[in-house]
């Protein structure tokens, strides 16, 4: 199940040490083109639909008890136009918790607009990229990862 | 066919799919993101498309048939279309539907009926291409060979 690291020359994670990132997107094809995005830059992905999904994953839903210590999230991209909640919305919730607004959000969206990338900046999102993610746009975030891990 | 012709069939395929704009660079990406481990994956991304596709191409066809036409739900249709389109690299695809949306927002219905038609008649062709080139990539591999990416930048 874990890699080893001989197969990966330039990284020092195994399996375990691998950056875990936090995808949430309510398009399933783009939600398989970030994951193959990320795990192609040695990151372990985990893929949520929704903004509600995302916050039960992160123990951060109404009703839960923030106790997820051992739950390691490294980073987390979202769209910014999905239904229920924005990703805008998700940003805040998550930036209004205790135990995981240290984690660098990156908000994702297909139109740029001025206004909507300075509202998630403003929001404390650690990105704004335009769809659709290319290769490139992988590798920077993998280096950011890396920056903030050290 | 032995396998080199097929392999060379399948650079002009692909570039003559470039060329011709139906397909943009974005293609190019999800082919650079696939390999041995995930030889599948492009297959995989352009089956979910056509699931997508077909099915905002029913609800968009739906949503104009009604008497009092809701443009924000023809509009949400387009963007979702417009987004998975461009997810793909499904150029002329994305481009019917940046007109569409313009129709919708001026609440325009023979300019949307007219956007529909074209948006059917691209995607459609633009499915039988990609299926095309899938099944030569898919005749490629079973005769145990490689796929030339690299011939493309040539």
């Amino acid at each position: 199940m874990a890699s080893s690291s001989s197969s990966l020359p330039s990284m020092e994670f195994d399996f375990d040490e691998k950056p875990h990132v936090l995808a949430v997107d309510d398009s399933l094809i783009d939600r398989k083109v970030i994951e193959r995005l990320l795990i192609n830059s040695t990151c372990r992905v985990t893929t949520a639909e929704n903004g509600k999904r995302a916050l039960e994953y992160l123990g951060l839903a109404d009703g839960q008890h923030p106790s997820h210590s051992d739950l390691k999230v490294n980073m987390i991209i979202t769209d910014y136009s999905m239904p229920g909640m924005t990703g805008y919305e998700l940003l805040k919730r998550i930036k209004e918790s205790p135990t995981m607004k240290e984690i660098p959000v990156v908000v994702v969206s297909s139109e740029n607009i001025p206004t909507r990338i300075n509202q998630c900046m403003e929001g404390g999102a650690q990105e704004f990229l335009l769809k659709p993610l290319q290769l490139s746009d992988a590798t920077k975030l993998r280096c950011h990862i890396k920056k903030l891990n050290n | 066919m032995e396998v080199g012709q097929m392999q060379r069939a399948w650079v002009e395929y692909t570039k003559s799919l470039f060329r011709e704009g139906f397909l943009d660079a974005q293609f190019q990406q999800l082919q650079l993101l696939q390999d041995e481990s995930n030889p599948d994956f492009v297959a995989e991304v352009v089956s979910l498309f056509f699931e997508d596709s077909e099915r905002l191409l029913t609800d968009l066809t739906s949503a104009l048939e009604q008497q009092n036409i809701d443009f924000k739900k023809v509009d949400a249709h387009v963007h979702q279309f417009k987004g998975s389109s461009s997810s793909i690299g499904a150029l002329r695809v994305k481009n019917d539907c940046i007109a569409f949306r313009n129709f919708c927002e001026e609440q325009n219905i023979e300019g949307c009926l007219r956007c529909l038609q074209q948006l059917k008649q691209d995607y459609y062709l633009v499915k039988s291409k990609l299926e095309a080139l899938i099944r030569l990539e898919q005749q490629i591999v079973a005769a145990c060979g490689t796929i030339p990416m690299e011939e493309l930048s040539s």
